[in-house]
Order: C-alpha cells, then sequence, then structure tokens
C-alpha cells in the first residue's frame, strides 16, 4: 500500500519567492515591501496590497536598510530588495551595528523583524561586483540569521518562516537557481529556520553544501556510487543557526566529510563546518578533508572561470 | 503663542538637572572606568525641542543623549546605572553609555555611530505613517554637524521629503566633529543667516527642498518655539522640517578629555552664551522667578543626581548566566 503523494505545484524558484511573498503580505498587514525597483518589477503586489505597503526607493541601499530597521523597532515587518550580495556593503552599518545589535544593545527593548532579499553567485557574467559570495560576514556578525536555500521548495517555506520570524535574516538567492523548476507543497508550507536537510542519504561520506553546489554535490554523489561510494548530502539551508545536530549525525555515521561552497574559503562556512567536527566528532573522523570552497577572485571571462574552478582549491 | 511661565521653569529645572547629571558622570570618569560624552552648553537645544514633543512621539539621538533622555523624562539613577553596567540601567546594564534606549519614554535609539540615528529615523517616521503607534505621532531625530557630513543624512533626508515622512531632523551644530572643528569640515557659513556658525547644514537640507529654519540654539525659548512650530507644521500636513541649532559643545569630545585641542580664545567667546546662565537670567530679569528660588532649583538638581549616584552604585551587575540573553528574540 503506498501513501497517498502530497499534493505540489511545479514552480521556478524566483515563483516560490514570489508566492512566500504575497502569501505573507496577505497574513499580515504589518509585512512590508520596499527597494529598487520593488515596486515596478511586481505589479502584482501593487495591485493587491497597495502602493503604501509595495514601494520603490531611491538608489540608496544604506537608506533602504536603515529604513527596514527603523520600521522594523516600530513593529512593521519589512522585507528589502537590496539586488545584488555586493550591494550589501552600503547597507552594512544599519544592518550589522543596528539590526543585528541593538536588541542586545537595549536590553531586549526593541526587536528588528526584517528579511533582506539579494541574489549572489556566479553565472550571469556580470563580474565581482555583482557576483560575490558574501555570506560568511553575515554568519560573522552577531544578532543576524543567515537564510540561503537550494530548492524551489525551500525558497518558499524558509521565506515564509524567515518573514515570520522576529530576527533580522539575510535571505540570499543563488542567481543560477532563478529559474530552476521543483516541486513545492501545495498549500500552507513553512520550513523552519536552522534545520538541514539530508538530501541523499548514504553511509561511506558526508558532503556538506548549501545554495546552488547542493546540486553538484548530488551529481558528485551520483558518480561516486558508480564507484560503490554512497555519499550523504546535507543541505544546509539556513547557515546561521547552524544546524549542527544534522552534520554530528551523519560524521558519525560515515566518518568522512568534505564541505563545499562557493564562497571564498579562508573565514568561509566550510572553514567554520570543518572546525565544528573537528572540535566535536574528533574521534569520528576517519580523513581530514580541506574545505573545497571558490577562489577569491572573480573573473568575467569564462575561460577564467572555468579555470579557476580546476585549479582553485582554498 | 507664548510659552506659560510655569513651563519655562520646568525647562529650566531640565537644563539644570542635565548639567548636574552629566558633569557628575565626566568627574568620574577615568582614562581607566567608562566615560561619556556629554551635551554640556548644548542643554537648550535638547530641553526646547523635546518639551514640544507628545508622548505619542518618537525620539532617535545621538552619543550625546543624556540631555534628550532627561528632557524626556528619563530618571538619573536609571540612566547612571546604565552608564554603569548595572541592572537597574534602561538596557539592563546591556548598553552602557553609548546606545541608551527607553521604550516605555519613546526614545527608540542612542547610536553611537555617527548617522546611524538619521539611517533609522524615516523606517519609524514610515511606520508611523503606516499606523504604527498612535495617530498624528512624529518623529524627532538628533544629530551633529558630524553626522551632517556623513552620506547618510543625505539619503535619510532625500527620502523623508520624498515620502513625505512625519520626521522633525534637528541638527545640534556644535561647532565640533569628534577632535576636528566644524569650520574644517565644510564650506564657509551662508553669509544670510544671522546666527554666528550656523547655516551651512541648513543650506544643504534646502537643497533638498526640506523646509529649514536657522535658530541660535543657546537659546531656550527660541529654539522650543520653533520646534512647536516645526512640530505644528509636521502634524498639520505630514511632511518633514529641518532646524538647525547652533550652539557650543563646551567640554571635550569623550571624557575625560583635556580639550588641548581647543583654541582657549573661542571657548571664551562661547561660555558667556551658556544656555542655562542665558535661561537663568531672563527668567530672573522678567521676574518669573526669584535668585532663592533659582539656588533652591540648582540645589534640588545636585540633590537628585547625588541620589541618582547612590541608586546607580547600588545597584547590581547583570548575572553573568545572562550574558547572551537579547542576542535573539
Amino acid at each position: 500500500m503506498t501513501t497517498p503523494a502530497t499534493p505540489v505545484n511545479q514552480m521556478i524558484v524566483q515563483q516560490a519567492i514570489a508566492e512566500a511573498i504575497a502569501e505573507e503580505m496577505r497574513r499580515d498587514p504589518r509585512v512590508v515591501m520596499f527597494g529598487e525597483g520593488v515596486a515596478t518589477k511586481r505589479p502584482e503586489l501593487v495591485a493587491e496590497f497597495g502602493a503604501a505597503r509595495v514601494r520603490n526607493t531611491p538608489l540608496a541601499e544604506a537608506i533602504i536598510a536603515g529604513t527596514a530597521v527603523g520600521a522594523a523597532a516600530m513593529g512593521l515587518r519589512p522585507i528589502v530588495d537590496l539586488l545584488f550580495a555586493p550591494f550589501l556593503t552600503l547597507s552594512m552599518d544599519a544592518l550589522v551595528n543596528s539590526a543585528g545589535k541593538l536588541r542586545y544593545l537595549s536590553g531586549g527593548q526593541f526587536s528588528f523583524p526584517l528579511v533582506v532579499l539579494t541574489m549572489t553567485g556566479a553565472g550571469w557574467g556580470v563580474g565581482g561586483q555583482h557576483n560575490h559570495n558574501l555570506e560568511a560576514m553575515f554568519v560573522h556578525a552577531p544578532g543576524l540569521k543567515v537564510v540561503m536555500p537550494s530548492s524551489a521548495a525551500d525558497f518558499k517555506g524558509l521565506l515564509k518562516a524567515a518573514i515570520r520570524d522576529d530576527n533580522p535574516i539575510l535571505f540570499f538567492m543563488d542567481l543560477a537557481l532563478a529559474h530552476t523548476p521543483g516541486d513545492v507543497p501545495a498549500g500552507e508550507h513553512v520550513v523552519p529556520l536552522g534545520r538541514a536537510e539530508v538530501v541523499r542519504e548514504g553511509i561511506d561520506l558526508t558532503i556538506v553544501s548549501y545554495a546552488k553546489t547542493v546540486g553538484h554535490c548530488l551529481q558528485a554523489a551520483d558518480t561516486l556510487s558508480h564507484h560503490g561510494i554512497e555519499a550523504e548530502v546535507i543541505d544546509l539551508r539556513t547557515l546561521k543557526p547552524l544546524d549542527t545536530a544534522t552534520l554530528l549525525r551523519s560524521v558519525r555515521k560515515t566518518g568522512h566529510a568534505i564541505v563545499v561552497h562557493e564562497a571564498s574559503g579562508l573565514c568561509g562556512v566550510a572553514a567554520e563546518v570543518a572546525a565544528f567536527l573537528a572540535e566535536h566528532a574528533f574521534e569520528a573522523l576517519k580523513t581530514r578533508r580541506r574545505p573545497r570552497a571558490g577562489c577569491s577572485s572573480r573573473p568575467r571571462c569564462r575561460r577564467l572561470r572555468r579555470s579557476r574552478r580546476a585549479r582553485c582549491s582554498f | 503663542m507664548n510659552t506659560p511661565a510655569t513651563h519655562r521653569v520646568s525647562m529650566l529645572e531640565a537644563m539644570l538637572l542635565i548639567r548636574a547629571c552629566e558633569e557628575a558622570l565626566a568627574a568620574r570618569a577615568t582614562p581607566t572606568s567608562p566615560g561619556t560624552c556629554t551635551s554640556v552648553g548644548q542643554e537648550a537645544s535638547a530641553v526646547g525641542v523635546v518639551r514640544a514633543l507628545e508622548p505619542r512621539d518618537r525620539i532617535l539621538t545621538n552619543h550625546r543623549s543624556a540631555g534628550h533622555l532627561i528632557a524626556r523624562g528619563a530618571d538619573t539613577g536609571r540612566l547612571i546605572a546604565e552608564v554603569m553596567g548595572r541592572v537597574d540601567g534602561y538596557c539592563k546594564g546591556r548598553s552602557g553609555t553609548l546606545h541608551i534606549s527607553v521604550a516605555e519614554l519613546g526614545v527608540i535609539l542612542t547610536s553611537t555611530i555617527v548617522g546611524g540615528e538619521l539611517s533609522l529615523a524615516p523606517g519609524v517616521a514610515l511606520a508611523q505613517k503606516m499606523g504604527q503607534g498612535e495617530p498624528g505621532a512624529i518623529t524627532a531625530v538628533f544629530f551633529g554637524d558630524g553626522a551632517a557630513c556623513e552620506g547618510i543624512f543625505h539619503e535619510a533626508v532625500n527620502l523623508a521629503v520624498t515620502w513625505q515622512l512625519p520626521l522633525l531632523f534637528v541638527c545640534e551644530n556644535n561647532q565640533w566633529q569628534a577632535y576636528v572643528a566644524r569650520r574644517e569640515t565644510m564650506p564657509a557659513d551662508p553669509a544670510a543667516t544671522a546666527v554666528l556658525g550656523g547655516g551651512r547644514i541648513a543650506a544643504w537640507a534646502a537643497g533638498h527642498v526640506l523646509p529649514t529654519a536657522v535658530i541660535d540654539g543657546n537659546d531656550v525659548d527660541a529654539v522650543h518655539a520653533a520646534a512647536r512650530d516645526a512640530v505644528a507644521s509636521i502634524r498639520a500636513d505630514g511632511g518633514p522640517r529641518f532646524l538647525e541649532l547652533v550652539t557650543y559643545r563646551q567640554r571635550g569630545h569623550f571624557e575625560p578629555d583635556d580639550q588641548a585641542y581647543v583654541d582657549p580664545a573661542e571657548l571664551a567667546r562661547w561660555k558667556p552664551l551658556d544656555p542655562i546662565a542665558r535661561a537663568a537670567q531672563r527668567l530672573l530679569d522678567e521676574k518669573v522667578i526669584g535668585s532663592g528660588e533659582l539656588s533652591h532649583l540648582r540645589e534640588r538638581a545636585r540633590a537628585t543626581v547625588a541620589a541618582a549616584l547612590k541608586f546607580a552604585e547600588n545597584s547590581p551587575w547583570p548575572d553573568a548566566s545572562e550574558l547572551a540573553h537579547y542576542v535573539y528574540a
């Protein structure tokens, strides 16, 4: 006997994001959205929720982020679109010094429920000032949560959870995933923050990744399977808080771990995961692997990008 | 509309309490114990504006915030306890002197990042405009001439004007940006303004099509009248206003500070313009108060601060087990 399958809708990642935003704006009148071109690019939101809740802004990332923080302190739940991850550097004061710290510095008097949406990652050929994985910077900053999904279902479910969370959240979308289709459970679909997913079970090796490179790791696991090696693949989904329990459970089973991501390796998420496993699961590790990460240079030229993949391991 | 006599005496009393509190904190500051950024000399700017606001309004301020907090009614004991990092401080000892917020008084932020208050203020005013808080409420943001040199000043003003936010920009132009004189940081003041040492920042704001006024920031009556006008205008049309209050930072940037970098002639020029001395003399001249009552007000401020210091010193330290509380909601 088979259990009836959960009804699903197939959609691409961008549609999953749009559904999450619309559903949460419908559910909670305190949710507002603004940023460069938000109203221009999302006319359906303006039509349903009005121009007051869906706003274009001046091209000024610092005040977009600051305005979100101030509005959040007053009880609104802003979603801001800051377009590309490198642009976040222009909004660092509001995000790092204000959103991340002011709850603590106020002794819990204020909270800052807001979501920053941004695109990241190589694959669009627009060079290093548009494509740069900066997620580890925000993992390092206190008081922030960092989400970076890989599938359409998780984009929807995690974004809905992020909008409902009472903390400031950086929500990264890998550019290369924007048009990736996937099955999204129909109806209410919320994925809790801070939980990794075992996307492929295995007993010989744990491969830890997140965002776009999860797909590469699943391909690698298939290749390994042809050679008789069954790899377990973990999609972190949320980088902060990090789901350390799932990591430990897997590594204690397999005894081997590789961490893969596109961002620069030095002081990156892979380094942190490797350090965590070395500290808490050292007895289970049969080999020690360097994290496999991207390169510090971000060339526009496709030929260079290919060679970079081949030659940069840290 | 004239300010009632009792209200003017109350403003003088608030200025005296701010001065007594900050001088007590400065006297305690040593290179090894927590210092403080005082607003000595700027009390009229704080009191004149804050007393033009209503409880429904919201305030964001900067690292020289004791004046704004006390003018708003903050308890000096809890204020000093926070400076000392004690559990009875407004932020349970997590802030110290530089980030004090008081939700119950509508003070959302003391920003020690110069310009941080300007970064958040439009969002607070936007939320008010969108129905968070009480109807008709406005936001006042206090910043200095240093913050006006930050890019965020221009971003905040442009957004407030473009979105017509109920936001009062209050620039306390105190002639100093940490250890740098304001005149080194911007072009000469416009000749058109009658107030010595002011006008350039208002001219910048006016360039953003923001209605502005340049006021003698050491004259509490003038500040209060200008602030009441500005607040009434904001409530009437919902749009922002800008006040440049020209004042002077009489003490150093961060206590202890010997002000060796300050021209004594400049200090000597501003000392006679002290806002408390001027307000007191005017009330004496107008026979609103007598010298006996003035002495009584001074003594009461001193006694309040003495009791506040004792309260703060007796307040416990936060428990170490609560170190990581309040990082996340």
